[in-house]
Order: C-alpha cells, then sequence, then structure tokens
C-alpha cells in the first residue's frame, strides 16, 4: 500500500473541522443558555400567588397578576387544537391513505408546505380579515382560528409521516379479515401510529402556544376576565408584548414571569413528545 | 405457453372447484405480469403455487380477495370464480369476499393490540356475539391454530410480544376466526425458523380438512410436503398444474423439470 504523503495536511483539515463546528455549537448553546437564564432568573422574581390568581393592576398600584391572560391563552390553543387536531389529523390520513399518488393529492401536499412557510403575522392579518373586521370587535374564537390554521399543516405532515411508516402489510392484513377502510384507518393504523400522531399533536400545540403575531389582531388583549368567546381576549404572548415595552417596573416583571411561564410550558411539552417518541422507537 | 386442461383433479379432490380462475390478466400499471392464467383450486385440499422469483405467484394469489385494489395502479382483468361466483361482479359485498377468503402474509403481522383482540377483532366486526360467545370462538381460533397452549396465560399481553413463529399462528388464529372458506397463504414460513415452520406445516395439514387453502411457496420440500395440488408458474405463466406427485415426479413441462430439479431459481 502507498503511504499516503499528505498525511499531515489530512490531520490539519480533520483539526480545523472539528474547531470550526465545536465552535459553532458553543456559540448556538451560549446564546441559548443566556436566554434561559435570563428570562429563569428574573421571570421566577415575578411568580407569586397574586401573578396566579390576580388581575393585572393599572400602572402604580402595587401587586396584580395575569391570570386572566393565562386562563385565555390555555382557553386559546384548547380550542385552537380542537378546530386543528381533527382538521390535521384528517388531511394527513387523506395525504396518506388516500391521496398518495394522485394529482389532487400533491396539490394539497404542495399546499401544506407552503402554508407552513407562511410568517404567523400574515396568518393573523388573514383572520383579523375575515372574522375580525366584519364583526367589528376582536375576540378569543379569531384569536383561535388563526392559531388552528398555523396547527393544521404541522399536525398534517406529522400525521402523513407518522401513517408512512406504518408497513402496508398491516394495512393489507386489516382489509384482509374484511374490515372497511375507514376502520382499519381508525383502529388500526392510528394504534399502531399513536404515539407519533401524539407527538406531532403536542409538537404543534407546543408551537402555537408561542405564538404573538397572529394574536395582536385577533385575540387582542383585555385586562379583563373575559365573558364570552366573541371579545378580546387576555393571553401571555400579547400581554409579554404590552408589558416589555411599558416604562413600568412591575409590568416589566409581569412579561418576565409570563415569558418563563411560556418557556417552561413548551420545554414540558417537548421534553412530553420526546418522551412518547422514545416510548414508540423502544 | 400453457396447455392446461382443467380441472386435473382425477380422483383426488371433489371435482367441483372451489376456486375457479379463468383468463385471468394482471398489470402493474403498464406491466404485465399475469397471462391469460387459468387455474381451478381444488375444495379442501392444499394447492401449492411455486415458481421462481418475480414469476407472479403472489400476484396470482392476491387477485383471489381483491387486496390489491388498495393500490391504484394495479389492475386485473379476466374472471375469478368462488363457487361459480364471479368476485368482480358488482353485487359481491367485497369486504364479505374478505371475510370468506382469508390471508396469510409473508411476515406475520399482528394488530398492534393484545393476542385477544387481535384474533377478536375480526369476529366483533362481522358478528353480533356476547362476551361469553366472544371468549369461546377465540379460544377456538387460537386452538384452530396450534396456538392455544401457549397463549392461554398471555391473552391480555401484547401479540407484538409472542415469538416469530408464534405471531404468525396468531395471524393463522385471526384468520379462522371470522370463518372463512379459503385461506390464501402467501409465503407463510419464509419469514421464520425451521422449528417453527414445521409447526405451520402440520398445522396446515390439519387445516384443511375444514378450509381450501392456497400456498404459495419457494421452498420445493415445503410444497412436495404439504400440498395435494401444485401450480408452476413462469414469467406470469401457468406453465404445469397437476397433482403434486405428479409434477414432482413426472413433470410434463420441460421448465417444471428444470425448475424442480433446481437447474434455475
Amino acid at each position: 500500500m502507498k503511504k499516503a504523503s499528505n498525511t499531515r495536511r489530512r490531520e490539519l483539515t480533520d483539526l480545523t473541522m472539528r474547531i470550526v463546528s465545536g465552535t459553532a455549537s458553543l456559540i448556538g448553546i451560549f446564546f441559548l443558555v443566556w436566554i434561559l437564564w435570563t428570562v429563569g432568573n428574573n421571570g421566577i422574581a415575578a411568580f407569586n400567588y397574586d401573578f396566579f390568581t390576580a388581575l393585572p393592576t393599572p400602572p402604580g398600584i402595587e401587586g396584580g397578576g395575569l391570570a386572566n391572560a393565562i386562563a385565555g391563552t390555555l382557553l386559546i390553543t384548547v380550542l385552537a387544537a380542537f378546530i386543528g387536531v381533527p382538521l390535521g389529523l384528517f388531511t394527513g390520513v387523506y395525504l396518506a391513505e388516500f391521496g398518495r399518488n394522485t394529482r389532487f393529492g400533491g396539490m394539497v401536499r404542495f399546499t401544506i408546505n407552503i402554508t407552513m412557510g407562511i410568517p404567523s403575522i400574515i396568518v393573523g392579518l388573514f383572520v383579523y380579515t375575515l372574522l375580525v373586521l366584519p364583526f367589528k370587535h376582536f375576540s378569543a374564537y379569531a384569536g383561535a382560528a388563526a392559531l388552528a390554521i398555523i396547527m393544521l399543516p404541522v399536525i398534517a405532515r406529522t400525521t402523513e409521516d407518522m401513517l408512512n411508516l406504518v408497513p402496508n402489510s398491516l394495512r393489507e392484513s386489516a382489509l384482509a379479515i374484511g374490515m372497511p377502510r375507514w376502520r382499519a384507518i381508525v383502529s388500526i393504523l392510528f394504534r399502531s401510529a399513536r404515539s407519533g400522531l401524539l407527538t406531532g399533536i403536542l409538537l404543534a400545540v407546543a408551537r402555537v402556544s408561542g405564538e404573538t403575531a397572529p394574536l395582536l389582531f385577533t385575540a387582542m388583549n383585555s385586562p379583563y376576565w373575559m365573558k364570552g368567546l366573541a371579545e378580546p381576549t387576555a393571553n401571555l404572548t400579547v400581554t409579554i408584548f404590552n408589558y416589555a415595552m411599558s416604562p413600568f417596573d412591575d409590568w416589566k416583571t409581569l412579561a418576565w414571569g409570563a415569558s418563563l411561564l411560556i418557556m417552561a410550558t413548551v420545554l414540558g411539552v417537548n421534553l412530553l413528545a420526546r418522551t412518547l417518541l422514545r416510548e414508540k422507537t423502544r | 405457453m400453457s396447455d392446461v386442461k382443467l380441472p386435473l383433479y382425477g380422483e383426488l379432490a371433489d371435482p367441483t372447484p372451489k376456486i375457479s380462475v379463468r383468463g385471468l390478466d394482471f398489470f402493474y400499471g403498464d406491466h404485465q405480469a399475469l397471462y391469460a392464467n387459468d387455474l381451478d383450486i381444488a375444495p379442501n385440499r392444499v394447492t401449492a403455487v411455486i415458481g421462481p422469483s418475480g414469476c407472479g405467484k403472489s400476484t396470482h394469489l392476491r387477485v383471489y380477495n381483491r387486496i390489491f385494489e388498495l393500490y391504484r395502479d394495479q389492475r386485473a382483468k379476466g374472471t375469478v370464480l368462488l363457487n361459480g361466483e364471479n368476485i368482480f361482479a358488482p353485487s359481491v359485498k367485497l369486504l364479505e369476499l374478505r371475510r370468506r377468503i382469508g390471508m396469510i402474509f409473508q411476515k406475520p403481522t399482528p394488530f398492534p393490540m393484545s393476542v385477544y383482540e387481535n384474533v377478536a377483532y375480526g369476529i366483533r366486526f362481522h358478528y353480533a356475539v356476547s362476551k361469553s360467545e366472544l371468549d369461546g370462538r377465540v379460544e377456538e381460533a387460537l386452538k384452530g391454530a396450534a396456538l392455544w397452549e401457549e397463549v392461554r396465560d398471555l391473552l391480555h399481553k401484547p401479540g407484538t410480544a409472542l415469538s416469530g413463529g408464534q405471531q404468525q399462528r396468531l395471524c393463522i388464529a385471526r384468520a379462522i376466526a371470522v370463518e372463512p372458506e379459503v385461506l390464501l397463504m402467501d409465503e407463510p414460513t419464509s419469514a421464520i425458523d425451521p422449528i417453527a415452520t414445521a409447526k405451520i406445516e402440520e398445522l396446515v395439514e390439519g387445516l384443511k380438512g375444514r378450509y381450501t387453502i392456497v400456498i404459495v411457496t419457494h421452498n420445493m420440500q415445503q410444497a412436495a410436503r404439504i400440498s395435494d395440488f401444485t401450480a408452476f408458474f413462469f414469467k406470469g405463466y401457468i406453465v404445469e398444474f397437476g397433482a403434486t406427485r405428479q409434477i414432482f415426479t413426472n413433470p410434463h413441462n420441460k421448465k417444471t423439470e428444470e425448475y424442480i430439479t433446481g437447474r434455475f431459481g
């Protein structure tokens, strides 16, 4: 065997690559840790009994909390999931089971991919013209609709991917005992792909629970408890936006608290999703 | 290419075929995979389908329960009669057809549920039965698949927890639980160890009293051991069909002889 004459150069290239990629990851992690640390540090100071139970107070008045915003975000997200999850699931089912090699299926898949890339502020504006302008008021359902539109493609794609992972032999054996197609999908394929499907749903929920722009034009915000779905509804992200920009220190503290709460929730949901996925691969 | 005269059962079976195939062509998109297949399947006998890889054995089998219709680009032309009734007739209920013609696949495919549920699922769908009757039928199906003794204490464990051979017998139990008339087996032992294979072969012998069995196999010893009739496929044609003993001892066609003596495969 011919001895490699350029061993030295190769070793040098190898070392350079290691240093460059190592540094890049360190920089990435550095900022992430910085954000986590700052939000954690500042946010934890806001956490007290009032934060979770009281309404916000006008500037200058001590105390106050974000109970209405916490409830509002929960409500809007749950409502969005009620619309977005079934639509996304069944779009995914269509793509994986019925539209696999059809023109229409291809069109749907293409549209879904594009929808996934639409900036969320545009989704917000779209829903604003559709559900806010005609009724002349902001509302929780408009906010939920905007979030549902953002969820739909995410869930549709993960559903399609997860169903595509189910081997055809399982589809065939369900049909081979005389089960109708829908039944095979709902009770055999869904069950076989359940942790993957659930992961997709959780990730979509985590994704929208941090969205601000689509809510700015739809749910808006409110310092009060909501009285119904058809009015401006307090929520954490728009509250962060408003309070962080304000000159008042106690509002800023609340904004930190809201940031930490959202961050921790998203982190928690992501961890849950990962655990589920790991269970699947086991 | 085919000069098969049907039926050719002689004294070996009821002369009325259970399944009767005439002029069957099959297409994957533009590619033709089967040409003018004529075949009669004897009732309550085991018919083996042999031939080299890619000759259309599985394709032929997958027409009987119309499972190929899951794929948009696959098409069959010709007639397949089950008890004299064309399975492609508009009056045929597809789900009922598939209940009557069960299928076992190459790889065991237990449903993602318990052993019990795997068998009970189809029964519940096709028959309205009480809980105790369901229990009885599940037990009966598992006994029919020679699996009961091994799983009676594991009924609520997931089906995937069983060994490969047990999973395949679970699939057989699942198929016979809905009381089919025909069992199609598409290389049922190719993914299974020799001891488990022997068990399944033994099981097939026992099952033919109640069911008409068509088995696709790559293993010629297996075909010789367990089948009464054998069809030899080559390049989408049925080249020879006859009693298994005759096919293996005195094949009429040169291609058949070359294949069974191992000159190609």
